[in-house]
């Protein structure tokens, strides 16, 4: 029964979506039904492909500086008492600004081009992924900090050694957000300024009324998206099968 | 298990250690004879661990030495209530972890793993050896942590009261194979039960007071690990009274 629910869901929902195109007597350009969706789906499959194609490369380039770069200032933030003096309060700041007001400046930046929207999809994963793991370096369960005093290891052996794998459990929560919404950060990138992509694809099929389109454009993407999810999930199930809180708390 | 060098006696003084403005410990002297396990006892919050901790190094505040005159940098082990192992690593890398931490490699680290798989097979955990704690058992995990403590193979060997949160039987068994493992160590146990001090220790000392005070020390007949006879449980309803009966700390400072 559990492996067949989110079959039932997903049939659910398509009912009620094809009862509302019933009852509601919509025309197709408006809400089109399940059935014409997966015809332009099926016949538009040579169009929507490269752009599912530039869309995917947009979010891995993202998904993959962005994690880089977190994890990179994650460490600096942990390791130096100075750079969480100066970088820290930048950082909470730097928050503050909505990332997507900055996309028409990325572009205008960066062009139309892949870098422009690789550029928007590492704003936005770069914080979770950041605080997440500086929230884990942080938290290093005191007791097997002293335990590596003892046993006399050096700041650094103690960081690699304990502090880093001991924040793999915060870190891997961090990528999971970051996997989440790096496809929003891409097609907000593709909508403000683009040639090719999902989003773009998305924009061009809404101004020509072509809504079937745009939903089976929505559908790659959110397919994207799902399947995006369920491998950096699985991925991080395998790298980090322990429990993410110490069997005693020390 | 002999030592490979031979244990020190350790000296340490505590002139005056204050936590929030209150006064723990002024003018404390603690003596641990060489080769020996001294007990420590006393009401919860009275210092006991804090004391630990400053023979171990890990607060600033007391004066150590050695009865060698060596330097104690490399010559201590540590063993916690909690069993700490590391949830990412086997059982028998967390054995080796010290090792690990120092950057042991080629013929060192061989050598300290064939110890530890040694090792692991005293405290009965040779077929777990790939296993990860959480595994393991809570008696198994401080089986684990036991041996982690003697894979460092340090003439000085700190517990704080390792067996605190293990059941009866369990704490039993271990005590005896702590007792035979740790001999010839300069050992310091904290716990809050008499028993487990009148059965392990060569020395049972007691804190008390505030400032916390050490009563002088109480020696057993014969060598531990004792049998729980009626004469040593009498001496274990004595020191439940006088820890009863003393000046019981105020609430806020039990906590």
């Amino acid at each position: 029964m559990s492996r067949l629910r989110p079959l039932l869901v997903a049939l659910g929902l398509l009912a009620a979506w094809q009862a509302v195109c019933w009852a509601s007597g919509a025309p197709p350009y408006i809400l089109p039904d399940p059935l014409r969706v997966a015809r332009a789906l099926w016949g538009r499959a040579d169009l929507i492909l490269p752009h599912a194609v530039t869309t995917a490369l947009e979010i891995l380039s993202g998904l993959a500086i962005g994690t880089a770069l977190g994890a990179a200032s994650a460490l600096l933030l942990a390791a130096s008492r100075r750079a969480r003096e100066w970088v820290l309060p930048v950082l909470v700041v730097s928050q503050a600004l909505p990332v997507f007001a900055l996309a028409p400046l990325l572009v205008l930046w960066l062009g139309y081009g892949l870098p422009s929207k690789v550029a928007m999809a590492v704003l936005i994963i770069y914080f979770p992924v950041t605080t997440a793991f500086f929230d884990g370096l942080r938290r290093t369960p005191e007791g097997w900090i002293e335990l590596a005093r003892v046993m006399d290891a050096r700041p650094a052996a103690i960081l690699w050694r304990i502090r880093v794998p001991a924040a793999l459990p915060a870190f891997a929560s961090g990528l999971r957000v970051a996997a989440a919404v790096a496809p929003i950060g891409a097609v907000v990138g593709e909508w403000v300024g683009s040639s090719s992509g999902l989003g773009y694809l998305m924009l061009h099929a809404n101004a020509r009324m072509q809504t079937d389109l745009l939903f089976a454009s929505l559908f790659v993407l959110c397919l994207m998206a799902l399947l995006l999810w369920h491998a950096v999930d699985r991925l991080l199930r395998r790298l980090v099968p322990w429990p993410s809180e110490p069997l005693h708390p020390a | 298990m002999q030592p490979a060098e031979p244990a020190p006696a350790l000296h340490l003084e505590v002139e005056r250690l204050a936590f929030e403005g209150r006064t723990l410990m002024e003018g404390l002297v603690l003596d641990l004879p060489a080769g020996r396990t001294t007990c420590l006892l006393g009401p919860s919050g009275i210092g006991k661990s804090t004391l630990l901790r400053l023979v171990a190094g890990l607060l600033p505040g007391a004066v150590r030495s050695a009865s060698d005159g060596l330097p104690l940098e490399g010559r201590i082990a540590w063993m916690a209530q909690s069993d700490l192992l590391l949830p990412w690593l086997s059982v028998e890398d967390n054995l080796l972890l010290g090792y690990r931490l120092r950057g042991a490699r080629g013929t060192e680290l061989a050598r300290a793993r064939e110890r530890a798989r040694g090792l692991l097979a005293r405290v009965g955990l040779a077929e777990r050896a790939r296993a990860l704690p959480h595994q393991l058992s809570g008696g198994m995990r401080q089986r684990a942590a036991l041996a982690r403590t003697l894979v460092e193979d340090r003439p000085i060997v700190l517990m704080d009261e390792p067996f605190s949160a293990l059941d009866a039987i369990t704490r039993h068994r271990l005590q005896d194979l702590a007792a035979e493992l740790l001999t010839d160590r300069t050992v310091l146990l904290v716990t809050h039960s008499p028993l487990e001090a009148l059965r392990l220790g060569h020395e049972v000392r007691v804190l008390d007071g505030a400032p916390a005070r050490l009563g002088p020390p109480l020696r057993p007949a014969g060598t531990p690990p004792r049998i729980a006879d009626p004469a040593l449980l009498a001496q274990e309803a004595q020191l439940l009274d006088a820890l009863a009966g003393t000046s019981v700390p105020p609430l806020e400072a039990a906590a």
